[in-house]
């Protein structure tokens, strides 16, 4: 797609395709139940979660099923996105400048490309988390065919497992506070793909520069 | 005793205190098998596969006299047959009635995420109450004597119950029962533990052993089930027993400091979340805030 193609009436423009979209939401939804039912298996207090979604046997049947279906909504968006998610100069600066962006100054950020650095590291922990929990996923699927020899994977895996859900619940709350609440217009492009020029230009003026050719708004109302 | 000794003193998965904790003791039950009197007739096998009625499960041939490899989901009480060669080049064969231990801190219970599906009673036996089992099978990654196994049909995990249905009611277990030789014995801990010393001593003062000793690894909090060994220095003799057994390194990590660090970082990430909204506030109320301080910047 042309990035004039991108630009939509009423100084609008497209973020998120309609694929990009749509995986976006397999992967929300897969990682939802993933993490509701693992956290029920995670500590007794919060074992209610698999009650709720049907009982622990259930829960314990579809969560690795549901599990492959979030890695591969990962692999595929791997395969749409891992070449914009590739590090440059200005997220090396945009990291440095990191505090501004915590404190609202977003003015003072280097120019973001579509992506920011932050979205950029959190695509890489929830690839990296992802292969790390399906390895671990595996073994802790098929427990009873590793032999007694063979026991220390278990015990890998019962760690490795935990421990990436964990950085990945990290990631997951972060990301969700800013799209749902910090970056307001963020929640509804993933929904209808569309941010305002606006949005575009304060939050990723490197991109905003690409699409409209200048970093002056095409059609100034 | 009697169905008192069915009373709860720990419950897997269990948010909360266990109802009627502490508020009754019972003397704890053990099993004591004296290998050195084992002929291995597997008397005790049969008995428990006929008592806890079991469907028929198929014995591998491995040119010894073992049943099978290891225990099965329906075979829960297995002996184990070593051949042992000594220092003089003469052999030794030692038989060990190999199941469950019954452990005082048991890693199946540890592990197990499921409200209610592993209990120890007052009386110290473990059992697992396959209703609330959901086939997770983190009982087997817990327990160091490579006992509980999937039933692969049903996904609920079984393992010895020391016939607790009989226990109950004041009988011995069916393996103790069968037993022809008065190598298994059956009591309260502190019985069974002032025989095993006897015999032990027995075995040191009278017929050579030096190192005859009990099998009540302290590791785990002592035993269920204990044994008296020839030689007490070289437990994995007799098929791999343990010397120092204990819930797994990484269960206890899994289980403790990984658990309330982590539940420290989930709390802690959602309060900062919810304080760095109420310090800083969304990046721009509207979209209309947007253009408008974007007008501010040339």
């Amino acid at each position: 797609m042309s990035h004039q193609e991108q630009l939509i009436p009423h100084n609008h423009v497209l973020r998120y395709t309609f694929p990009e979209r749509l995986i976006h939401w397999v992967a929300a939804g897969s990682y939802l139940y993933l993490l509701a039912t693992g956290l029920a298996f995670w500590s007794p207090w919060m074992f209610w979660l698999a009650v709720a979604l049907g009982g622990g046997q259930i829960s314990r049947m579809l969560h690795p099923w549901v599990g492959l279906i979030f890695v591969a909504a990962v692999l595929y968006m791997f395969k749409m996105w891992a070449g914009q998610m590739q590090f440059t100069v200005v997220d090396r600066e945009w990291w440095k400048s990191l505090h501004y962006y915590i404190t609202n100054q977003d003015e003072k950020m280097p120019p973001a490309g579509r992506y920011n650095a932050g979205q950029k590291a959190l695509f890489w922990s929830f690839f990296l988390g992802g292969l790390l929990l399906l390895l671990s996923g595996v073994a802790l699927w098929f427990t009873e065919y590793i032999p007694w020899s063979w026991r220390w994977i278990r015990y890998l895996a019962v760690l490795v497992h935990a421990g990436t859900a964990l950085f990945t619940i990290g990631n997951f709350m972060i990301h969700v506070y800013m799209g749902v609440f910090a970056e307001r217009g963020a929640f509804g492009s993933v929904i209808r793909g569309d941010v305002s020029l606006a949005f575009a230009k304060r939050y990723h003026p490197g991109w905003y520069k690409e699409i409209v050719g200048s970093s002056d708004p095409p059609n100034p109302k | 005793m009697s169905q008192a000794t069915l009373r709860v003193q720990k419950i897997s998965g269990h948010a909360g205190s266990v109802p009627g904790e502490n508020t009754q003791r019972e003397s704890l039950v053990c099993k004591l098998v004296d290998t050195t009197t084992c002929i291995g007739c597997k008397a005790c096998e049969v008995a428990c596969v006929e008592w806890n009625d079991m469907p028929f499960s198929p014995t591998t041939f491995d040119n010894t006299y073992q049943t099978m490899p290891e225990t099965r989901w329906n075979y829960w009480n297995l002996i184990l047959f070593n051949e042992h060669e000594r220092e003089d080049g003469s052999l030794q064969w030692l038989m060990r009635k190999h199941q469950c231990m019954h452990c005082a801190e048991p890693g199946c219970l540890e592990a197990c995420p499921s409200d209610g599906a592993i209990v120890q009673y007052t009386n110290g036996v473990v059992d697992f109450q396959q209703d609330h089992c959901i086939g997770c099978g983190y009982c087997i990654t817990g327990c160091p004597f490579n006992i509980p196994k999937l039933n692969k049909v049903t996904k609920r995990v079984y393992k010895c119950s020391l016939c607790t249905d009989r226990v109950s009611e004041g009988l011995e277990p069916a393996c103790i029962k069968s037993c022809p030789t008065g190598c298994l014995h059956f009591g309260t801990k502190d019985d069974m533990k002032d025989l095993a010393e006897q015999r032990a001593k027995q075995l040191k003062d009278h017929y050579g052993f030096a190192n005859a000793g009990v099998y009540d690894p302290p590791g785990v909090g002592g035993t269920g089930v204990i044994y008296v060994l020839h030689d007490v220095t070289k437990p994995e003799l007799y098929g791999g027993l343990p010397s120092n057994p204990s819930i797994p390194l990484a269960v206890k990590l899994w289980k403790h400091p990984l658990k309330w660090l982590g539940n420290l970082a989930i709390v802690g990430g959602l309060a900062g979340l919810f304080i760095h909204y109420l310090r800083f506030g969304p990046k721009a109320r509207e979209e209309a805030d947007l253009v408008v301080r974007e007008g501010e910047q040339p």
